[in-house]
């Protein structure tokens, strides 16, 4: 019973993301409206932690899993990128290193300069 | 086709994966590129079309709405941490989504890449189902759109140990907002592997760095 429950509470709330999703007219997907509501419902305590963390522990460990199917895609998709390859894979990649430094780098900053702050 | 052999094959090479690289210790041996490429070596192999394989892979696709709902959890467990530290969390992913709309347009100018393939890898670092609507919305090619967001997940989600020990990245806040901004959901996967803080930061720069893609692509997309 408890997974029972567990289930239609995450399901639930997924199809409160469709439905908004649906019905909103911006580009935000239903697992990102469902994600806020979530946090929502346990925030004002009408959700508490034991009511999903069971089910919710199960879909976070498979996560991973779930990238395969697509990513194992790639494998169709060779000709279409075959044309623009170089840039395309080089911009990927040097971004992606730019992006992950810049955030790093400026949280660590920031939390730096708190740190010195409060001494 | 069996439904259930596409299901099998993706868990199972995952878990091979993640033996593998208990086995061996190596760090660069990312489980998710381990089980990616064994599925495609084991199919070419076999000789059974990908579209076999996704009749039942398929459905393993379907709990990521869900599953994306429940990141919820580990980002409701830090929520102090991040009433705590919230101008280093907002400017950590405000200046994450610039850095990646700023290279992606020099990198397009150096390259003389057409506005179709620039605008079709602006929203590279956000999660899927944003990114796609980003792309579409700006007159950006789909299909290339999801290629480079997969190749960024897959990349950030690989390259996170060595490029946070190469940049001296530490604490646990700055390498989760670095995972999710930079690589989405497969990054925020590994991110939840090192910890409940990196998991739950990198959760929450999902959803904000996505929404302020949305925000400024209309802006840069014109830029080129």
């Amino acid at each position: 019973m408890k997974y029972m429950k567990e289930i239609a509470i995450i399901f639930g709330v997924t199809l409160a993301g469709e439905i908004l999703h649906a019905l909103l007219p911006l580009p935000v997907p239903a697992g990102v409206y469902g994600l806020f509501l979530l946090l929502a419902l346990l925030c004002s305590g009408r959700l508490r932690l034991p009511d999903v963390e069971h089910v919710g522990g199960l879909l976070l460990d498979l996560m991973p899993v779930m990238f395969i199917p697509a990513a194992a895609g790639l494998m169709e998709s060779a000709a279409e990128l075959r044309a623009v390859l170089v840039p395309f894979l080089t911009i990927t990649f040097v971004s992606t290193l730019f992006v992950m430094t810049v955030t790093g780098r400026v949280a660590e900053a920031v939390l730096k300069g708190k740190k010195e702050e409060g001494r | 086709m069996f439904l259930y052999f596409g299901m099998f094959l993706s868990i199972a090479a995952y878990l091979f994966g993640m033996w593998l690289k208990k086995k061996l210790g190596w760090a660069v041996l990312n489980p998710l590129l381990s089980a990616v490429l064994l599925v495609i070596a084991f199919l070419k192999a076999a000789h059974i079309s990908y579209a076999d394989y996704n009749t039942g892979a398929q459905y393993i696709s379907y709990f990521l709405t869900p599953a994306t709902v429940c990141l919820a959890i580990p980002l409701y467990k830090q929520l102090g941490l991040l009433k705590k530290n919230f101008v280093a969390v907002a400017l950590g992913i405000t200046s994450g989504v610039a850095a990646s709309a700023a290279s992606i347009f020099v990198m397009a100018l150096l390259f003389k890449l057409e506005h179709v393939h620039y605008v079709s890898l602006l929203p590279k670092s956000i999660t899927t189902a944003i990114g796609m609507g980003v792309s579409e919305e700006a007159g950006g090619i789909v299909t290339l759109t999801v290629i480079s967001i997969i190749l960024t997940g897959i990349f950030g989600n690989i390259i996170a140990d060595a490029w946070f020990a190469f940049t001296r990245i530490k604490s646990p806040l700055a390498k989760g907002l670095a995972l999710g901004t930079a690589a989405h959901a497969i990054g925020t996967a590994r991110a939840l592997e090192m910890g409940e803080v990196e998991g739950a930061m990198s959760s929450l720069s999902i959803a904000v760095s996505g929404l302020l893609t949305v925000a400024v692509a209309p802006v840069v997309s014109g830029l080129l």
